[in-house]
């Protein structure tokens, strides 16, 4: 077995970026694909972090990663904040029956 | 005390009337009283300015200075800079205006009362102070320009301010045209200036021409350029001839008159030409005297017959105006800062005066209804009296300091060059000024009241009207400026503050008296030879100047005199009929009242000639350029008969067919326009892999 | 194969199962508290690459602040009464395809691919040094975030409360 590298994270955040991307893709419910977009951007900070571990950036991954999460909270509570919305409006949370932009 | 700070509290004297300007105009709707924080924020740069003034004075007196910052950067050659001239002018000038700016805001408390837009002219107030203070502040002449247009904005907004009369919304318009006229001049000279020296600061300009670069290597355009900026300077101060836009100004608000249209903005045409009298040569001089001279005395004719108590003194304002823009002509550029500041006092003095006595007589303005008014308004008259004295020039005023300094210098230019023209029309419109502003005085303050329902419902302003008026008139006394009441050459504003101008243009472009003569100077030009680029005045001239000292004092205040005495021969004692005597020389009298025909001339000439064309080119469209298209149409019609039928048998053959397989092809692919994000994103994913497999 | 791959492997599998599982229960609460392990076990997998600080923000505002936001968004458009919080799926077999066909692409690409790396040392704590360059170099980024923060707070509060 090969000692763990780079490599592996990388592969374990690919994992979980595809199963963000199927989640987004798939499910009807605003909130599950909200889950999705988590996954996503959790993926995106192992890549950070791997590469600043194993790269010479000096700490610039992790702060970047730190700007991510927060970003990410922020990102969270807006779009709760429009699928309540959605939910009054519409009394459903399933986007694939919010579709009033096509007609 | 350092540069720095002295730099850090300019910034704040800046912007500070910007911050009001922004928080009154925001919560103005929803804050009844936010004015007071736009008032506040005034107290606090009224108190930082006189800080500035004294350490300046005290600390920097002989020192310039410079903040310079990089705005941005075209190329290596091309660099836009900001920055803060501060020399003694520029503080005494910044303290003018937060003063005045100051006490015009504690009157307008009281005069505004009640105004549905009460807040909103706060606000407006607060933006003039900023961009007065940047033209002030200010080292270089786009900044300036800038600045300039924004007081301009200011005049438009403040003028227009009731903009349900119409014709305060007229005034309002014709004041931003005019101005724009003017305006033009002074772009064009900016863009010389830049084109030739690649800079914008006053400082670096005149080092280059110090240096001998011209503008296209010609005392010519040096002239021009000096012409052209000095145009700016025409339609800002109200000069001949842009000057009819400053008494259809009069529509503003009184306390924005006073501000604005007679102690700041106005002025600050002046300060233009102050700054740029460096570069001016003898001809541009000579211009400029000219152009002073006939706005000096023009509007003082008209004043002598205006029955609008603000008209008089809007009059008044393009006249004295004029003598500061003469005074620069002629060479006297300590005595033209110098009236500038006293004028700026008395005149606002005026102004609130009068807007005290139209508060008190409920928004009357035509002196005919007024009268013996001083009984009912004693301190609005005491400071009236005092600023018309000053303004016509009575000894123990400051106006008869610097008129008297104004007058002598022309009285030398005329020993000088022979020009006597000048000193003859100065003392002339001195004795027209104070025969108007007496007659004023006496029809609205003495006498019996005219208008007695009126008159009986008058009553003396509240404090915040009256300390303004108090305060301006005192600063109207000799003693702030010199302690010798009648010579301003020893006192410490004239000597100390004001810097001596610097003349830069080529020793061969200037007059010959102002020459820097190196070879026989004595120990005063000596002294004044040691900083650099400073005028050596030549001895001919000082010698000029002290033997024009007497016989213009004595002269000036004789026709002073005379001038008041006619005013109370004509309407205190009423020894001679004026209306008779107006009849008489009834041409004359309606020439003056219709204000030399202005308006109507430039009316049948340049907006009738406007007109005119407009009718012309509307003929030629009309005609011409309709019937070519006319004709090319008609030809056009004939061409699509015959093409016509091709068109429709087998263009629209194959339109139709094309037209069939893409509604085919659309009837495929709309079924992928779902409607639905995740659909979308699936042809996402399947786009990227592609692209992946592409590359 | 060390402790260390040893402890990598375990977080590795925590992290893809309990994801796995998000994204494939149909009961959306069970799948909120997957993702709670997900998330747990990226903290791990920050831990194992020195990341200490950014693991703890990662447990303290993941777990602590957006899982919660999450579950409150279940409970709040879903009647409680009313046991319907299973969620349908759609697309099913494009996403399959495509899902599958990305990863290999993604997958086979950084496998290929060499990778210019760096000696690594043994880890040190980070806080200090990124305390040091948020106030210093990142001030103004630092500065922007926090107004980002009070923007999305306001907004989410009005977007939230506006009468329909």
């Amino acid at each position: 077995m090969i000692e763990v590298g780079l490599n592996h994270f990388l592969v374990v955040s690919t994992l979980l970026f595809s199963m963000g991307i199927y989640a987004i893709v798939t499910r009807k419910n605003a909130i599950m694909v909200l889950m999705g977009v988590e996954l996503i951007l959790n993926s995106a900070n192992i890549n950070f972090i791997a590469f600043t571990r194993f790269g010479n950036f000096g700490l610039q991954g992790h702060l970047i990663a730190l700007f991510v999460i927060v970003l990410a909270a922020a990102e969270a509570a807006i779009a709760l904040a429009i699928v309540l919305n959605i939910y009054k409006t519409l009394s459903t949370v399933n986007i694939d029956e919010v579709d009033s932009l096509k007609d | 005390m350092t540069e720095n700070s002295i730099i850090n509290i300019s910034l704040a004297i800046l912007f500070l009337p910007l911050l009001g300007f922004v928080v009154t105009l925001l919560l103005g709707k929803k804050v009844k009283s936010i004015y007071l924080f736009e008032v506040f924020l005034i107290t606090v740069v009224l108190i930082a300015s006189i800080f500035l003034a004294f350490s300046k004075l005290s600390y920097f007196i002989d020192d310039k200075i410079v903040a310079e910052l990089e705005w941005f950067r075209l190329s290596d050659t091309l660099v836009f800079n900001l920055g803060f001239l501060l020399d003694n002018i520029t503080v005494l000038m910044l303290f003018v205006v937060a003063l005045i700016s100051a006490l015009v805001h504690y009157f307008s408390i009281a005069y505004m009362k009640g105004d549905e837009r009460y807040n909103r002219y706060f606000a407006y107030l607060g933006i003039f102070t900023f961009s007065m203070n940047g033209i002030v502040l200010t080292n270089n002449i786009l900044m300036m320009y800038i600045f300039w247009e924004l007081v301009g904005l200011s005049s438009y907004l403040l003028i227009g301010f009731w903009f349900e009369k119409k014709l305060a919304s007229d005034a309002g318009k014709k004041a931003f045209l005019v101005n724009r006229i003017g305006d033009i001049g002074m772009f064009a000279g900016i863009l010389i200036l830049f084109l030739t020296y690649n800079t914008f600061s006053f400082d670096a300009i005149f080092q280059a021409i110090g240096a001998g670069k011209l503008p296209f290597n010609s005392d010519f355009w040096l002239s021009v350029t000096g012409i052209l900026l000095f145009m700016g300077a025409i339609g800002k101060s109200a000069q001949f001839p842009l000057h009819v836009w400053l008494p259809d100004a009069m529509e503003g608000p009184t306390p924005v008159s006073a501000l604005i249209h007679a102690a700041t903005m106005v002025a600050a045409g002046v300060y233009l030409t102050i700054r740029i009298f460096g570069l001016l040569t003898a001809d541009a001089m000579m211009f400029i005297a000219v152009i002073g001279m006939l706005s000096a005395f023009i509007p003082a004719t008209i004043a002598l017959t205006q029955n609008d108590i603000k008209k008089v003194l809007a009059y008044s304002t393009v006249s004295q105006l004029g003598y500061m823009v003469m005074a620069l002509g002629v060479g006297a550029y300590k005595f033209a800062f110098f009236y500038l500041v006293t004028h700026a006092f008395f005149k606002a003095c005026l102004f609130l005066g009068s807007g005290s006595v139209i508060h008190a007589m409920h928004h009357e303005q035509d002196i005919r209804n007024m009268g013996g008014l001083r009984k009912k308004l004693p301190l609005t008259y005491a400071t009236f009296l005092i600023a018309s004295l000053a303004i016509s020039g009575i000894p123990l005023t400051s106006g008869f300091l610097s008129k008297d300094g104004i007058l002598a210098s022309t009285f030398a230019f005329g020993s000088l060059t022979g020009y006597w023209i000048f000193a003859i029309v100065g003392f002339l419109v001195a004795l027209m000024t104070a025969f108007y502003m007496f007659r004023l005085i006496i029809i609205t303050f003495h006498g019996e009241p005219r208008d007695h329902h009126k008159f009986e419902h008058a009553h003396e302003s509240p404090f915040v009207m009256a300390m303004p008026l108090a305060v301006l008139a005192m600063l109207s006394i000799f003693i702030f400026y010199t302690p010798n009441p009648f010579s301003a050459d020893q006192g410490w504003f004239f000597n100390k503050w004001i810097n001596s101008a610097e003349l830069h243009a080529p020793n061969a472009t200037r007059f010959d008296f102002m020459q820097s003569e190196v070879a026989t100077e004595t120990e005063q030009t000596a002294e004044h030879n040691s900083s650099h680029g400073e005028i050596t005045y030549s001895e001919k001239y000082t010698e000029a100047m002290h033997s024009a000292h007497y016989p213009a004092m004595y002269l000036s205040l004789f026709v002073a005199l005379a001038g008041i005495l006619t005013a109370f021969v004509f309407y205190q004692w009423k020894k001679v009929n004026v209306d008779k005597l107006a009849n008489s020389i009834k041409p004359l009298y309606n020439f003056s009242l219709n204000k030399w025909y202005f308006d109507e001339f430039y009316h049948k000439t340049f907006v009738a000639g406007l007109l005119g064309l407009s009718k012309i080119i509307a003929w030629f469209d009309a005609k011409v350029v309709d019937g070519i298209v006319n004709g090319s149409a008609e030809v056009t019609r004939r061409l699509a008969f015959f093409t016509g039928g091709f068109d429709k048998y087998v263009v629209d053959g194959l339109v139709n067919l094309m037209a069939y397989i893409s509604g085919f092809i659309g009837l495929i692919f709309r079924r992928v326009q779902t409607g639905k994000v995740q659909t979308y994103l699936v042809l996402v994913i399947f786009s990227i892999i592609i692209l992946l497999f592409l590359f | 194969m060390n402790v260390y791959d040893f402890i990598f492997y375990l977080f590795a599998a925590i992290t893809v199962l309990s994801a796995f599982f998000v994204v494939t229960n149909r009961n959306i609460v069970y799948s909120a508290f997957f993702l709670l392990f997900t998330f747990f076990g990226v903290a791990g997998i920050y831990v194992l690459l020195g990341a200490d600080f950014v693991a703890i923000v990662q447990l303290i505002v993941y777990v602590g602040g957006i899982l919660i936001l999450l579950l409150f968004g279940v409970m709040l458009t879903n009647k409680i009464t009313n046991v319907e919080i299973k969620t349908g799926t759609i697309n099913i077999y494009p996403a399959v395809i495509g899902v599958g066909l990305l990863s290999g692409a993604l997958l086979a690409a950084l496998i290929t691919s060499t990778w210019k790396t760096f000696p690594t040392e043994a880890p040190l704590p980070t806080t200090a040094a990124l305390g040091t360059m948020l106030l210093q170099e990142y001030a103004l980024v630092f500065e922007l975030l926090g107004i980002i923060l009070l923007i999305a707070l306001i907004g989410a509060a009005s977007i939230a409360r506006r009468e329909a």
